[in-house]
C-alpha cells in the first residue's frame, strides 16, 4: 500500500505548555508493520507526544508525515487507545463498534463487529453496556473498537496499565495473538519495560522533561518471546539503567 | 433479608415522621380550640367533599394542563437552544451573559409583566411557566455540551464520524443526563410557579383552590388540604422524571 519507506515520520517535533518545556525536538521514524514501544519517566510528556503525532494536538515546532504526507489532524487510518480509555459509556459493546465502523465503507458492518467482539473474547456480552464490565473487559472492547476499522496504525497510550498484573500480561499475549492476524504498525506507550520487550520490534526510551530520545533498542527475538530468555534479561537490564534504575 | 431491611429503614423512618407531626397537629388544635385551625380529620373530610363533587380533579387537571403546556413549550426552546449555545462559542459568547441575568429574578416578579401582556386568561400562568422552567433548562443543556469529556469528542473524531452521527451517537448521549436533571429543576419550579400564578387572577387550578377557599368562608380545611395535594404531586411529577434517569443509556451517569 504505502510506497513511501516510512509510515510515520516524526520530524523535530517540540512543544511547550505556557513556561513548561514538554517535548524538546523528537524525531524518529516507524516502519510500515513495525512495533515502536515508548518508555520513559512518568510525566515526561509521552502522552503529549503520542497526541501530536495522533493529531489531536498542534505542535510548537517540527511536522508529523504518515506515508510521506504532512498531517494536519485526527483521522481513522490511526486509530488511539487513550490512557483513559474512551469506549462511549451510553452505546453498548455492539453499538460502540457500529459507531466506529458508520464512517468506514466496510462491507457487511454487522458481521464485522461480531467477528472483532469475538476476538476479544467478548461474546455474549454485545449488549452490555461498559458500566456492566470489569475494567479488563472494558479495555478488550476499546481495542476490538480500534482493530474493527482495520486501521493502518494503532496508538496505545498505556492501554494496560489500568489492570491488574494478571490481566495485564493475559492482554498482551492477546493484543500480540491479533496483531500476528492482521498487520498493525504499532506505537505503543508504556511504563512497563517487560512489556514493551515482550511485544515491541524496537523501543525508545525518553528522557524526563523537555524530552528527547535518550536511547533507542531494537529487539531481535522471535515472537513468541520469553521473558526469561537471557537476551530478554540483559535488554531488561539495558533500559531500566537508562531510565536511571 | 438485607434488602428488605434496607426497604424498610427506607420506608418506616420517613412515615413515622409524618406521622408524628399529624399527631402533633392534632393535638395542639385540639387544645387549643382553634376556631379556624383545622384538625388533620376536617381536612381529610373537606378534601374528600371536593373530590365527591368533582371539582377538586378539575382543579388538579386545570393546574397540570398549565404546567403541561409551559413546561412542554420550554423544553421544546431550551433542548435545542442550549444544544446550540454548548456547542458553538460565538452562541454562547453571545446569549450566556442574558440568560444568566434573567435566570436569578424570580418569575413571580414576571406576574405583573404577564397580566399587562396577556391578560388575566390561561395565557399568563402559561407563560410564566415557560420564563420559569427555560432558564434552568437551557443553563443545563449548555453547561451538559460545554462540560463533555474531551476524550470522548477526541474518539468520535478519531472515528471520522459524519456530523449528524456525531450529534446522534457521541453529543446529545453525552448530554442528555444533563437534560434530565435540568428538567426535574425546570418541572419543580413549573409547579411551584403554576400555583402562585393561579393565586392572582384565575378561576381554576389548585392554586385558585386555595385563595377561594380562604376567602369564601375562611375554610382552612381546604386551604390545608390544597397544600398537601400540592405537595404530593409535586414529589409525583419528581418522581416521573427520575424515572428518565433509570433508562439503560443515561445510567452510566448515575452509577459509581
Ligand atoms: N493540556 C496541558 N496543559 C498544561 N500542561 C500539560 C497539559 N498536558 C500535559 N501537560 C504537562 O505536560 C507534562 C507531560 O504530560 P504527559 O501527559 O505528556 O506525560 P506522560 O509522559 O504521558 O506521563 P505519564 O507517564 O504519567 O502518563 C506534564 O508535566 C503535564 O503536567
Ligand atoms: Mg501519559
Amino acid at each position: 500500500m504505502s510506497t513511501h519507506p516510512h509510515k510515520i515520520t516524526v520530524d523535530g517535533i517540540g512543544k511547550s505548555f505556557g513556561d513548561l518545556s514538554v517535548v524538546g525536538g523528537v524525531s524518529f521514524d516507524v516502519r510500515d508493520g513495525e512495533f515502536v514501544a515508548i518508555v520513559g519517566p512518568s510525566g515526561c510528556g509521552k502522552s503529549t507526544l503520542m497526541n501530536i503525532i495522533a493529531g489531536f494536538e498542534r505542535a510548537d515546532r517540527g511536522t508529523i508525515r504518515i506515508d510521506g504526507v504532512e498531517r494536519s489532524g485526527p483521522s481513522r487510518n490511526g486509530i488511539m487507545i487513550s490512557q483513559q480509555g474512551s469506549v462511549f459509556p451510553w452505546l453498548t459493546v455492539h453499538e460502540n463498534l457500529m459507531f466506529a465502523l458508520s464512517g468506514t465503507r466496510h462491507g457487511d458492518k454487522e458481521a464485522r463487529a461480531h467477528r472483532y467482539i469475538e476476538l476479544v473474547g467478548l461474546a455474549g456480552f454485545e449488549k452490555a453496556y461498559p458500566h456492566e464490565l470489569s475494567g479488563g473487559m472494558l479495555k478488550r472492547v476499546e481495542i476490538a473498537r480500534a482493530l474493527v476499522v482495520k486501521p493502518e496504525i494503532l496508538y496505545m497510550d498505556e492501554p494496560f496499565s489500568a489492570l491488574d498484573a494478571l490481566m495485564s500480561l493475559r492482554m498482551q499475549t492477546e493484543l500480540r495473538r491479533i496483531l500476528d492476524e492482521e498487520r498493525h504498525t504499532v506505537l505503543l506507550i508504556t511504563h512497563d519495560v517487560e512489556e514493551a520487550i515482550f511485544l515491541a520490534d524496537r523501543i525508545l526510551v525518553l528522557s524526563p522533561r523537555p524530552t528527547v530520545i535518550q536511547t533507542s533498542f531494537q529487539v531481535d527475538m522471535p515472537h513468541p518471546r520469553k521473558l526469561s530468555d537471557p537476551r530478554a534479561q540483559e535488554l531488561r537490564e539495558a533500559i531500566l539503567k537508562e531510565l536511571g534504575l | 433479608m438485607r434488602e428488605t431491611d434496607s426497604k424498610l429503614a427506607r420506608v418506616v423512618p420517613p412515615v413515622l415522621v409524618i406521622a408524628l407531626l399529624i399527631a402533633v397537629w392534632w393535638a395542639v388544635v385540639a387544645r387549643s380550640d382553634s376556631p379556624i385551625f383545622p384538625t388533620p380529620w376536617q381536612v381529610v373530610t373537606g378534601a374528600w367533599d371536593l373530590a365527591q363533587d368533582g371539582t377538586l380533579w378539575d382543579h388538579i387537571q386545570a393546574s397540570l394542563v398549565r404546567v403541561g403546556i409551559g413546561f412542554g413549550l420550554a423544553f421544546l426552546v431550551a433542548v435545542p437552544l442550549g444544544l446550540w449555545m454548548g456547542w458553538v462559542p460565538g452562541a454562547y459568547y453571545t446569549l450566556n451573559p442574558l440568560f444568566q441575568m434573567l435566570r436569578p429574578i424570580s418569575p413571580i416578579a414576571w406576574i405583573p409583566v404577564a397580566i399587562l401582556w396577556f391578560g388575566v386568561g390561561n395565557l399568563s400562568p402559561v407563560f410564566l411557566i415557560f420564563i420559569a422552567s427555560v432558564f434552568p433548562m437551557i443553563v443545563q443543556t449548555t453547561v451538559g455540551v460545554r462540560t463533555i469529556d474531551r476524550r470522548y469528542l477526541r474518539a468520535a473524531a478519531n472515528f471520522g464520524v459524519s456530523r449528524s452521527v456525531l450529534f446522534r451517537r457521541v453529543v446529545f448521549p453525552a448530554v442528555l443526563p444533563e437534560i434530565i436533571v435540568g428538567m426535574r429543576i425546570g418541572l419543580g419550579v413549573a409547579w411551584l410557579v403554576v400555583v402562585a400564578a393561579e393565586m392572582i387572577a384565575l378561576n381554576s387550578g389548585l392554586g385558585y383552590l386555595i385563595m377561594d377557599s380562604r376567602n369564601a368562608g375562611n375554610r382552612y380545611d381546604l386551604v390545608i388540604a390544597s397544600m398537601i395535594i400540592i405537595g404530593v404531586i409535586g414529589l409525583l411529577l419528581d418522581g416521573a422524571t427520575r424515572l428518565l434517569e433509570q433508562m439503560k443509556t443515561v445510567k452510566w451517569r448515575y452509577v459509581r
